[in-house]
């Protein structure tokens, strides 16, 4: 590793530092859910580690705590994770940049807050892979150890929202929602993105509303250069 | 671990991993038209206010705009700050001690 390579790894697992805030918490709670559900800490492990997707995550375990068929969880999850489609696109362009070979590898460890960090970053500056490894698989590591913890001790863990983790996440979005917004029309774009995504929250179940509000806004956006 | 929840969980891990995996794969290997270039220049300012705003704005399912919701108080006195700072990781640590104040004051 050169030495450029080791400033990236070091730069990638701190920016990761928010989203272990953030993780960490959710991972306890989702841990605790599925040890009602009659979950192992191992079960939940193996979820974790081969899914590792936060919201389809909490939706599976609530199906298997109302013992539903699992093609029905698997057809949940694919819906609810269809966003990441759009993640991935938007990735790509630096994907191709810092390495190809590594794309069916690291394409794994997009999630809404490490697409919502590494897009920032990579847009700023230029960064080789060792930075996506750093951010990505510390993020990652959080998610699996606190679902696993959660599960087996899940009863233990102090109330974490009276430490404020609670803001860690949305406090993570908004700095990083600041760094994009530009000029007036990104702020513009901001605003019509944010109501429609709650808009949609509303009138269409299943985790729609992410997806639809930036589809919509983006399109917005292209019509308004012409 | 029995076999089926084995299968349960490759097949979530299968239609998780395709949608993350497919975009990259398809548009690394060819010249992305211009149209899209622009529409994916868009996505991350719109995405990261379509996650934002619902974690704030919506508690326990409903909107609550009102002082009540200390996630949205603590957001509106934040974010001057993550405007100012433009770093992540001060702003996450100033939200957390603002929410932790206005928790001890309000309730």
């Amino acid at each position: 590793m050169t030495d450029c390579e080791k400033r990236h790894l070091i730069f990638g697992i701190k920016r990761a530092a928010p989203i272990v805030l953030g993780y960490v918490p959710v991972g306890f709670a989702l841990g605790v859910l599925a040890a009602d559900a009659g979950l192992t800490p191992l079960q939940t492990g193996m979820m974790s580690l081969l899914v590792y997707a936060g919201s389809a995550q909490f939706i599976a375990v609530s199906m298997l705590s109302a013992a539903a068929s699992y093609p029905a969880i698997i057809a949940t999850t694919f819906l609810v994770n269809l966003r990441h489609l759009l993640f991935s696109a938007s990735l790509s362009p630096y994907f191709k940049e810092i390495s190809r070979k590594l794309i069916p590898f690291i394409s794994f460890f997009i999630t809404d807050e490490s697409f919502a960090v590494s897009i920032t970053d990579l847009r700023e500056r230029n960064l080789s892979y060792t930075y996506l490894l750093g951010l990505y698989v510390t993020s990652y590591l959080s998610w699996v150890l606190s679902t696993v913890i959660g599960t087996a001790f899940g009863n233990l863990i102090p109330d974490t929202k009276a430490l404020g983790f609670d803001f860690a996440l949305p406090g993570m979005f908004m700095a990083l929602l600041c760094m994009q917004i530009k000029d007036m029309k990104a702020a513009f774009i901001a605003l019509i993105a944010g109501a429609l995504s709650v808009f949609f929250l509303y009138v269409l179940p299943g985790n729609w509303n992410v997806i639809l509000a930036a589809v919509i806004t983006a399109m917005i956006g292209v019509l308004m250069e012409k | 671990m029995d076999k089926n929840y084995l299968l349960l969980l490759l097949g979530m891990a299968l239609v998780t991993y395709l949608p993350r995996f497919m975009p990259a794969l398809i548009l690394s290997k060819r010249n992305i038209p211009e149209v899209l270039v622009k529409f994916l220049n868009y996505i991350p300012v719109s995405v990261l206010s379509a996650l934002l705003f619902p974690s704030i704005l919506v508690v326990d399912d409903k909107i609550n705009i009102s002082p009540s919701n200390t996630l949205l108080l603590t957001s509106i006195l934040t974010f001057p700050l993550a405007y100012k700072m433009k770093n992540m990781f001060l702003t996450v640590i100033a939200g957390m001690i603002i929410i932790v104040i206005l928790n001890r004051i309000l309730f």
